[in-house]
């Protein structure tokens, strides 16, 4: 499923060890920089991501693909839609 | 004859070029080495002080002081536009014709505010990331008598992630003095799920939000202005009615590095590695401060941490030696100061690893952030502390 992935990523935003702004922050400004149907994945050591980030997806109108958990971080991956 | 361009005389630029002369004087001094620093004004501006225009009494000129002042005298100081830079002839050129040849370039050239990416902005909003603006928002309070203020974030990234906040508190606490608290509204607009984006430091601040009576809506990112209604709209789909409206402007970086393909459109940020602050790869070209697409605060305080990992790597270069000691590599180290308004604050303080866990505000952060921004010139650009 990873591979199948990593290969429709459009941007990858590694916000490991981010606190401020954080990676929410991070996929939002890496959101307005992209395009409608863009994929982007965003790399995460902060636990909280994992519920904050797909929370802001739903109430913005975008996808969330996938909240893959890796060696150490999470990968989190969000399409574009809107 | 080796020479080091670093562009931007901001707290990057100044302090890594400070920090080379202390570690090469000798090859400078023997012709071996040239530093050379680019700046498009020679003045240096002070930007945490703006705030203090629009809250607290600063005055602009206190906030500037000429670059060469700051730069030791075995630093070179040219006063000029970068317009492009050609990596692979290692060439910089600047826009009255000049080209300057490196061997190493250090691209410490800041963010800067885009606010005219949203319509409507100049004429509707307010905001405090110049000198101008923040006195014009001086002079708008001056005025104010009660209403509704909206405060938001209009753009990601932005300078000093917790600066929207600090000034909402600031703002609470002068209508309170002002005997206006009663006939206004206070509302924080955060761009994430909660007040602030550490969660140590949300915890800290909920409570003083409600405290305080300062409405809090979350995921609202500033994304439009509609002046004939009054209403400020969100990326998210919302909206908010203002009397007073105060935004952190958008921010991009340098339009030359985007036209030289050192930074992608339409952010301008250049891609940096996380530890060693190369820029797009190249063992050569560093990047610090504001400049780099590293996901950390937008503040001085980070080009203040990684100015000494810039000049590590190039003197070790310079030397061919490898980097070596504590200042090898970057570790996401940041440290700012936080003001929660009636004469308190708070201190985070983190790197890549460790979160920050803020102690509980007092008057002392407060009063320590009062004495770094005074003592600022002789110590932070200097490389005393």
């Amino acid at each position: 499923m990873t591979t199948e992935i990593a290969s429709t990523v459009t941007r990858t935003i590694d916000a490991r060890g981010s606190f401020c702004p954080g990676p929410l922050m991070e996929l939002i400004r890496g959101i307005r920089e992209s395009a409608v149907g863009d994929v982007l994945e965003v790399y995460s050591t902060d636990s909280g991501s994992r519920t904050d980030i797909p929370k802001w997806v739903e109430k913005a109108g975008h996808g969330l693909i996938a909240v893959d958990t890796r060696d150490g971080y999470d990968a989190i991956i969000v399409e574009k839609r809107r | 004859m080796q020479r080091i361009v670093i562009l931007g005389g901001g707290v990057g630029g100044t302090l890594t070029a400070n920090l080379l002369v202390k570690r090469l004087h000798r090859r400078i001094e023997r012709g071996e080495v040239d530093v050379l620093l680019v700046d498009a004004t020679g003045r240096h501006v002070y930007q945490p002080g703006f705030m203090y225009i629009a809250m607290g009494g600063e005055r602009a000129e206190r906030l500037e002081r000429p670059e060469i002042s700051l730069l030791d005298r075995r630093v070179a100081l040219l006063v000029g536009e970068v317009v492009r830079v050609d990596q692979g002839r290692q060439l910089v050129h600047l826009a009255d014709g000049q080209e300057l040849d490196y061997d190493f370039l250090v691209i410490a050239t800041g963010s800067r505010i885009v606010p005219e990416e949203i319509e409507h902005f100049a004429t509707e909003a307010q905001h405090f990331y110049t000198a101008e603006a923040a006195l014009a928002l001086r002079q708008v309070l001056d005025r104010f008598d009660g209403g509704r203020i909206v405060i938001g974030i209009a753009g990601m990234p932005y300078k000093c992630p917790p600066a929207p906040l600090e000034v909402a508190f600031l703002i609470e606490a002068e209508l309170r003095e002002r005997h206006l608290r009663e006939r206004s509204e206070l509302h924080f607009c955060s761009p994430i799920g909660r007040a602030f984006t550490i969660e140590s430091v949300s915890e800290m601040a909920t409570p003083i939000l409600e405290r305080k009576g300062i409405e809090l809506h979350t995921f609202f990112n500033v994304e439009a202005i509609d002046p004939e209604r009054k209403v400020v709209q969100s990326l998210e789909g919302e909206e908010l009615p203002y009397d007073l409206l105060i935004l952190a402007p958008p921010h991009k970086g340098q339009q030359f590095l985007m036209d030289s393909g050192l930074a992608p459109a339409p952010g301008g940020w250049v891609p940096t590695d996380r530890h060693t602050l190369a820029a797009n790869g190249r063992a050569n070209v560093f990047a610090l401060g504001d400049a780099t697409d590293l996901p950390l605060s937008k503040a001085g305080s980070t080009a203040h941490f990684e100015a000494p990992v810039v000049a590590e790597r190039i003197t070790a270069a310079v030397m061919g030696r490898e980097p070596s000691g504590k200042h090898a590599d970057y570790e996401g180290r940041v440290m700012c100061f936080f003001e929660i308004g009636d004469g308190k604050g708070t201190l985070l303080r983190f790197d890549y690893d460790h979160p920050p866990k803020p102690p509980k505000p007092n008057q002392l952060w407060h009063l320590g952030k009062v004495v770094f921004n005074k003592t600022y010139w002789h110590t932070v650009p200097k490389g005393r502390v």
